[in-house]
């Protein structure tokens, strides 16, 4: 027994696809639209030409008057650089503090590409050549011996033959010398499989995007072997402080919905200071232009300042009056900021003394900070 | 062909200076006309000397004032530049012809011209003299045209359409009438865009036209201007109306001549508005014969090669695809600036904008300096210098001499802080000396002029025409090169010592950024002492000193943050060092205006010094000893410290180092022996050493000698004696806390209050204290 209306509501919030489309699918009339109106010389296999491809990242309205929906805001001089080096036959390497949409930026950019993004190699401390390489189906490689029936491909291989882009996430978490195994397929543009005598030859059209953390510590640096071969673009943070707290607030809208946090509207100014916070000490410079500051260690990234901002929000929820108060914030931020204890602390008590404690308005965050400092 | 050939040109834009060229070698006149001040006619000769090299400016001022004057720079890739060689090279007669300097100097500056902005607009006008000041909205015509075309962006239009694109071969004058065509078009709608000064420059350009090509003939004459004004050459108006026009213009008299330029003034962001922000870019694709981005690049390469960063020659030929690619895709018909440097940051510099600023800094700007023959006339620097040589009474004698200044009078001061303005120019007439007397109003100075000294003087006249402007100019400059902290507070007493306000405000903002950006507590410590004496000199000379100030106190917060990290885990010698900054830093602090707040702090953290473990013994040592002498600290609980410190579980050497810097005097350059004084008069504190040096092991003792030895050495020989006479003596009964009991050795205890009292009446006669009956008592007792 249903009521009618909640049935509906249940379908149109789970449907009948998945949880998440991919981009390709989810944009799917907007490539198509795309593709109809572009008129522009096309590499080969590639579904759109570069000036097309660049207009579906960046937005705008076609002849016909179908409306792209920007999938990135940010500066233009970028996503035209990520969508030439990929016409070039050079590989792109997007660079970025986390949250800068950098495997959103990816997919769309295969997806608009090549018309599917799921050729896809995630990155971790474990990857393992076969993925980047092939493997081997035992079964069959025993019953049959080997032959290319036994080999399993990885995305990349696929996309050599088909002349597609592969993407690799996470590219610097990845151990060194599987890394290495890369430069072959960049350079030669060939995969040997010395096991049959054979080699698999990428085609034209085939190219790869591979995402990386500039900040973080503890990854695998590239070898300047394997970085020669990229094209590297940095994906900067948002530009001005309105765009982040604007990231800020409906991200952790989103998140406080899910853990059944009370949505504190009033919390603005915090979310406000946060980011002010994190981006003069990120930038190393405030806000009016006028002081010089020392940068911390830490990456003092957008999704730092969400987590910064969700986590006071649950503290004054659940052992405060339920706004977000400085004292909510302010533990939170000294974490995020000082990540190197001796060096971080000076950082960040200098940034206290010159800059916080003159600030008009400030003076509940200053005393906040400084209770939890000392 | 009929007529006079009008080339309309973008300043400093190397395509115009290239189809100018061409367009002279095919029309060959014999008559070359260039917008720029008549009076520097005389001067176009020094232009043809082998030792005159690009960048230069054409520098008109006024006569009896120096301060008012202008530039008209020229870079080798300017047209009007291209023009003047063509037409030395070639025989044919060259003239400047825009309206005379003696009236547009006159003009800036008096109300009813108010339109005193150069414009730098694109090619609009820049041969109008970057003269200071800018107001008032003007029009641009690149602009409009840019935007009429779909371009955001009226520099990149130009470059596309006009720089970017080589002239036709068999027509080297199509790209000029081209030009004059839009430019018609915009005049017709937009008259003389708001630039009222405009009308009467084109009167009397038109009148020279007239008289050229009387002169040399119609066909014979070729005029480079700046593009806005062809359609005004062109038109047609009657001598009469023209002449009304120039009628009744204010006039003063001027002088004119050559100075060095360099790239960097020829880039908008530097200040003088000679309006491009690329010479070197400009210079490179005006020099390159062929394939300018393929050379680029390489020289990117190179540069970046030098700076020790790897680039192969793979990097550079992906760095030209991809910029090819680029422009393909913005539709560019070559690649500009903006694809090239989007390329190398992507191919060359891993998407990073650190190298990128140096290559901008070297290349797009370019480090080139110009240079003038000798031949050309003084610069008015030189004028200035000897105005006001004549005003004060200070003649440039060869011969040495001392000069004794009293800065409480006018003419004094003023002639210091001319000798402080030029020693910062580099002109080293005087050198300082140490002032005779006392107090900081008082100078004296060894002068001597020496005939290098002009050359030095003509050399500082890029930076100014006036000995103030130019010291400002160079003070601010200094300030943005500097690299130690210490090279900027420096700079900042030389600004103060010179009356430099001005610069006084970059200076400081230059010295609060290294400062902030400086991790090294060791370099804020050494600035600060000179910032407090720069407060000082500051009262004196009655300036304002509020930024000075604030920035100092921000040096001592910065201080006081950093400091009780910085101190942990030292060697010996690096605590002997930090003890001398913690000393100069003591006395700096009290210096400070409204120094209450920023001395709270700083006590905060001698008491964190004093207490922490860390902390070497000689800076817990030294941090108790000055809360002691401010009174901060009780004597019980400097007792108590110094118990801890010598207690049997410290290591000797440690111990030793606790009592040098607790009894040893100031540390630094400034050290005395009156550390002693302390131990002489506090048996409690003498009984805790003396304890502690018989308990300390026999295999420690020759370890921590040295230690002592340079503490006691260092008292005076009486308080030496005493100490030695104290410690013979043993501790005093009573525990020794009252001084009176204990008595000086030598003497009696306890004190014969009759026999002092006799030394009261010599005492308040030395005084010159009176009592009611002082008169009798000397009187009688004698």
């Amino acid at each position: 027994m249903t009521v009618p209306g909640t049935t509906e509501d249940h379908r149109a919030e789970t449907g009948a696809d998945a949880l998440r489309p991919h981009a390709e699918d989810a944009f799917a009339h907007e490539l198509r639209a795309l593709a109809a109106a572009d008129d522009r010389p096309r590499p080969e296999r590639w579904r759109l030409s570069p000036w097309a491809v660049a207009t579906y990242l960046l937005g705008g309205t076609l002849p016909d008057g179908t409306v792209i929906t920007p999938k990135y805001v940010g500066p233009r001089r970028i996503v035209e650089v990520a969508v030439t080096t990929l016409a070039t036959d050079r590989a792109l390497l997007l660079l970025g503090v986390p949250g800068t949409a950098k495997t959103w930026v990816s997919e769309h950019l295969a997806a608009a590409v090549s018309g599917d993004s799921t050729l896809l190699v995630q990155g971790t401390a474990g990857t393992p050549e076969e993925a980047i390489r092939y493997g081997w189906n035992y079964a069959r490689l025993l019953a049959h011996g080997p032959s290319r029936d036994a080999l399993v491909p990885s995305p990349v291989m696929r996309a050599m033959a088909d002349g597609m882009t592969a993407r690799v996430e996470e590219l610097t978490r990845i151990p060194a010398d599987v890394q290495d195994t890369l430069i072959t397929i960049l350079s030669e543009k060939t995969l040997p499989i010395p096991e049959l005598g054979q080699e698999v030859q990428a085609v034209r059209g085939f190219n790869l995007i591979a995402t990386a953390n500039d900040r973080d510590r503890g990854v695998n640096d590239l070898s300047s072997a394997l970085r020669r071969r990229f094209n590297t673009v940095v994906l900067p943070l948002p530009e001005t402080p309105e765009a982040e707290v604007d990231i800020v607030s409906r991200r952790v809208d989103q998140i406080g919905r899910s853990l059944d946090l009370p949505g504190a509207p009033e919390g603005i100014d915090e979310i406000r200071r946060v980011v002010t916070v994190f981006r003069e000490l990120r930038d190393g410079v405030t806000t009016d232009g006028r002081t010089k500051l020392k940068s911390p260690s830490g990456t003092l990234s957008t999704a730092e300042a969400i987590s910064v901002v969700t986590n006071g929000l649950a503290l004054a929820a659940h052992f405060g009056d339920g706004a977000l108060r400085p004292a909510d914030v302010a533990a939170g931020i000294l974490g995020a900021v000082v990540r190197d204890p001796a060096a971080d602390r000076v950082i960040w008590q200098e940034y206290l003394e010159t800059v916080v404690r003159e600030r008009d308005g400030w003076k509940d965050f200053y005393r906040a900070c400084r209770e939890v400092s000392v | 062909m009929s007529g006079p050939l009008l080339l309309g040109v973008r300043h400093h834009g190397p395509g115009s200076a290239r189809a100018v060229r061409a367009a002279l070698d095919a029309a060959r006149p014999g008559a070359v006309l260039i917008e720029g001040p008549p009076e520097a006619d005389a001067l176009l000769p020094l232009a043809a000397d082998e030792r005159m090299r690009p960048p230069v400016a054409l520098l008109a001022h006024a006569v009896d004032d120096p301060g008012r004057a202008a530039f008209w720079p020229l870079a080798a890739f300017s047209p009007e530049w291209v023009a003047l060689r063509w037409a030395l090279d070639h025989g044919a007669a060259v003239r400047f012809v825009d309206l005379p300097a003696a009236h547009s100097l006159a003009m800036t500056g008096d109300p009813t011209w108010g339109d005193e902005d150069d414009d730098d607009t694109g090619d609009g006008d820049a041969g109008e003299p970057s003269a200071v000041g800018r107001r008032g909205l003007r029009l641009d015509p690149l602009a409009v045209l840019a935007e009429t075309a779909g371009y955001d962006d009226p520099e990149r239009w130009w470059e596309d359409v006009v720089e970017h694109r080589a002239a036709p071969a068999d027509d080297p004058l199509a790209p000029f009438a081209a030009v004059a065509e839009a430019m018609a078009a915009l005049r017709e709608t937009y008259g003389h865009g708001g630039n009222a000064r405009d009308p009467v420059r084109e009167a009397y350009m038109r009148l020279q036209l007239r008289a050229a090509r009387k002169e040399h003939g119609d066909d014979a004459v070729a005029f480079v201007c700046g593009a806005w004004h062809v359609p005004a050459l062109a038109a047609r108006t009657a001598v009469t109306a023209d002449r009304a026009l120039l009628r009744g213009l204010p006039k003063v008299r001027t002088e004119t001549t050559w100075v060095p330029w360099t790239h960097r003034r020829l880039a908008r962001r530097s200040g003088y508005g000679a309006g491009i922000a690329s010479p070197g870019w400009y210079g490179h694709l005006f020099a390159a014969p062929d394939r300018p981005v393929e050379r680029w690049m390489t020289k990117v390469a190179g540069l970046l090669r030098d700076e020790d960063r790897l680039v192969s020659s793979a990097h550079v030929i992906e760095a030209v695809r991809l910029a090819g690619t680029l422009a393909a895709m913005r539709g560019r018909p070559l690649p500009g600036l903006t694809e090239t440097t989007d390329a190398v940051r992507a191919v060359m510099c891993d998407g990073s904008d650190v190298p990128l600023a140096l290559i901008r800094d070297r290349l797009v700007v370019g480090d080139v300096l110009g240079e003038v023959p000798d031949g050309a006339p003084a610069v008015p620097l030189q004028r200035d210098l000897n105005r006001l040589q004549r005003t004060l009474r200070l003649r440039p004698e060869a011969a040495e001499r001392e000069l004794d200044l009293d800065l409480r009078k006018d003419t004094d001061a003023a002639r210091s802080r001319l000798l402080h303005r030029l020693r910062l120019l580099g002109v080293d007439w005087g050198t300082p000396e140490r002032a005779r007397g006392t107090g900081t109003f008082r100078e004296t100075w060894r002068l001597r002029w020496e005939p290098e000294l002009h050359v030095r003087v003509a050399e500082a006249g890029v930076w100014g025409t006036t000995v103030l402007s130019a010291a400002t100019a160079k003070a601010e400059a200094d300030a943005l090169a500097a690299t130690a902290l210490a090279e900027i507070t420096a700079l900042a007493e030389q600004c103060l010592l010179a009356d430099l306000s001005e610069a006084l405000g970059p200076v400081m903002k230059a010295l609060a950024d290294r400062a902030a950006l400086d991790a090294d507590v060791g370099h804020l410590a050494r600035a600060l002492p000179a910032l407090a004496r720069s407060l000082r000199y500051g009262d004196v000379r009655a300036t304002d000193t509020t930024a000075l100030a604030e920035v100092a106190t921000g040096l001592a917060l910065r201080i006081c943050v950093g400091l009780p990290p910085a101190c942990a885990g030292l060697d010996a010698d690096g605590a002997a060092e930090m003890r001398g900054h913690v000393d100069t830093v003591h006395t700096a602090i009290r210096l400070l205006p409204d120094a209450d707040e920023v001395a709270a702090r700083w006590t905060a953290v001698l008491e964190r010094l004093a207490r922490r473990d860390t902390i070497p013994g000689a800076l817990r040592g030294r941090a108790a000893r000055l809360l002691l002498d401010d009174g901060r600290l009780a004597e019980d609980e400097a007792a108590r410290l110094m118990g801890l410190a010598l207690s049997p579980g410290t290591a000797p050497a440690e111990a030793a180092a606790w009592i040098e810097g607790f009894v040893g005097g100031a540390g630094g350059p400034g050290r005395d022996g009156s550390g002693g004084m302390l131990l002489v008069h506090d048996e409690r504190l003498l009984a805790l050493v003396d304890a502690w040096l018989t308990a300390v092991p026999a295999e420690a003792f020759t370890d921590v000698l040295p230690l002592l030895r340079r503490t006691f050495s260092a008292y005076e020989p009486g308080v030496r004696r005493t100490l030695g006479e104290l410690v013979r003596r043993g501790p005093a009964e009573g525990g020794g806390a009252v001084l009176a009991g204990a008595g000086a050795p030598g003497f009696g205890t306890g004190l014969d209050e009759a026999r002092a009292d006799g030394v009261l009446p010599l005492l308040d006669l030395l005084l010159g204290r009176r009592r009611a009956d002082d008169d009798e008592r000397v009187g009688v007792d004698r």
